[in-house]
């Protein structure tokens, strides 16, 4: 039997987490510090949710958990890959790299880049990875440079000699110029200035519209305001009294 | 024995679920196990490597890194455990049960490795261009105009200035003979690169330049490696993934920002922390 529909198809899920746990045992402290706590949620594609809450609230060790670069305690976070169904909580590291190189990108302020390699050429990694030629790869990382207004001096040139903004103009080139389809996005736009807000607000609008799903964390969430689909709260953990509760012990 | 290092808190290996896209391990290292004397300098290792990654290996003096580099380029044989590698036409269960004859052949042409100590795996008196030239000697290469140009192309990978290719390793600096070995290494496009301490010694300028041409070789001929190292600024920006060894048994393994950002075992987080 045919089923024919005229209905709009609702947005693929690509993330849903479930009962999320993170906590840090400092082995020399003998001490637990808790992050966060049993967190849920749901990402479809082309969906940007915003992370809110204090400082200390867990929101860029949640974007970490999700990245893995730090382990969970407890709980799931399946992703929908192109080829099945995923629990990052648990996949094995090979798989998370491969998804890391495909799929899934991590955009920080902060540009940890091997020395004595030139801009352009950090720029260019990602595509050239993917196998794109070396002359296009580089062609296209100037053209993100260029429109995060670092200037064309400074191509050629190491980034361990830029100031901290500079830098951070790269690194956002660096994260943004392969398409994914998962951004965790850990306050990318700060310290930025005016164009280079700008360029990057422009880009996030750019793959959002072409199905990029985003969870990200921003200093100054009016920067990204016409993007944000929906928000997440995240609670400093706390004990009876009121007090924040970082300790186990 | 009680051991100060295990307080309850290091979370058990967990249980991991079947792969979904990765290809198959190219290493596959079981229960490895070696005594010297009264040393035992590995206790039931299990390494597995996937093609085209970065495994990094750290660990302190002593800790059997090196000797299990030393296993992988089956220059010993462990007292137990098995060593497959997944190369085209091999069928091989156990590359331990291999003769030292059948062992040269595997590792001249499937296996390359730099040494810290150039004099290792240099002869010090030829041409850097016969020291490439003679890894393709042993792999069956005679015709000498084949062996100049494969050399002068290995060379030239590893970013070695051609206009030095018949001068001496001798003659050379540091920097310039690690590169004489890394030619040699890949000359026969080997399946896995091996590097133990291949920067230690050299200074940080150089070592960056050295950085950069592993990491230009593994990104352009999707090159394994294996690279064992006491300085953990190397293994940060070379590996992908990082197995942490003490006295002879790997205590945690993991995504090499996973292991320096949250490490799970109290050793490995006693050696984050003293990085500089």
């Amino acid at each position: 039997m045919n089923i024919h529909t005229s209905a709009t198809p609702s947005p693929a899920p690509v993330l849903r987490v479930e009962g999320l746990s993170k906590q840090f045992e400092m082995h020399h402290l003998k001490r637990t510090l808790f992050a966060f706590e049993n967190i849920g949620f749901e990402l479809n594609e082309g969906e940007f949710i915003l992370l809110k809450g204090e400082n200390g609230a867990g929101k860029s060790t949640l974007l970490r958990t999700l990245y893995r670069s730090y382990l969970p305690r407890a709980g799931h976070a399946y992703y929908h890959t192109r080829e099945g169904v995923i629990d990052l909580a648990a996949a094995a590291d090979v798989d998370i790299a491969l998804l890391r190189r495909r799929e899934i990108g991590f955009v920080t302020q902060f540009l940890n880049a091997r020395p004595r390699v030139a801009a352009d050429e950090i720029v260019a990694e990602p595509l050239r990875l993917a196998g794109t030629p070396r002359a296009k790869a580089l062609s296209e990382a100037r053209r993100w440079l260029a429109a995060f207004g670092v200037k064309p001096q400074l191509w050629p040139a190491y980034p361990s000699t830029f100031s901290g903004g500079e830098q951070q103009k790269v690194n956002l080139a660096r994260a943004l110029i392969l398409p994914q389809r998962l951004l965790l996005l850990d306050e990318p736009t700060a310290s930025l200035d005016r164009s280079a807000r700008r360029a990057l607000v422009g880009r996030l609008a750019e793959l959002k519209a072409s199905g990029v799903a985003m969870i990200g964390v921003f200093h100054h969430p009016e920067d990204v305001a016409g993007l944000i689909d929906r928000e997440i709260q995240l609670e400093t953990i706390r004990i009876a009294d009121g007090a924040e509760e970082d300790v186990a012990e | 024995m009680a051991d100060a290092f295990f307080d309850g808190r290091t979370p058990a290996i967990r249980h991991r679920p079947p792969r979904l896209m990765t290809a198959a391990p190219i290493l596959t290292m079981g229960g490895i196990s070696r005594t010297y004397g009264d040393v035992q300098a590995l206790r039931s290792v299990d390494v597995i490597v996937y093609p085209g990654e970065v495994l990094g290996i750290v660990g302190e003096s002593g800790s059997g890194k090196s000797t299990l580099l030393r296993m992988m380029n089956l220059e010993d044989t462990p007292d137990a455990g098995t060593y497959h590698l997944a190369l085209p036409g091999r069928v091989d269960d156990n590359l331990f049960t291999l003769d030292r004859f059948q062992r040269r052949m595997l590792r001249a042409h499937h296996i390359g490795i730099v040494y810290q100590n150039p004099h290792l795996g240099l002869l010090m008196k030829h041409s850097s261009s016969g020291n490439v030239a003679e890894r393709l000697l042993i792999a069956g290469e005679r015709n000498f105009a084949a062996l100049r140009q494969r050399a002068r192309e290995a060379l030239d990978a590893s970013e070695f200035p051609l206009t030095r290719m018949d001068a001496r390793p001798s003659e050379l600096s540091g920097g310039m003979q690690q590169r004489v070995q890394l030619a040699k290494a890949i000359a026969l496009e080997p399946a896995l690169l091996l590097l133990d301490e291949p920067t230690t010694g050299l200074d940080v300028s150089v070592q960056a330049l050295v950085l950069d041409t592993l990491k230009t070789l593994q990104r352009d001929r999707n090159i394994t490696m294996v690279l064992v190292s006491h300085d953990l600024g190397v293994i940060r920006t070379m590996a992908d993934r990082v197995m942490v060894m003490r006295s002879g048994e790997v205590v945690e393994q993991g995504l090499a920002d996973q292991i320096f950002q949250d490490p799970q075992h109290a050793y490995t987080q006693q050696l984050v922390h003293a990085k500089l």
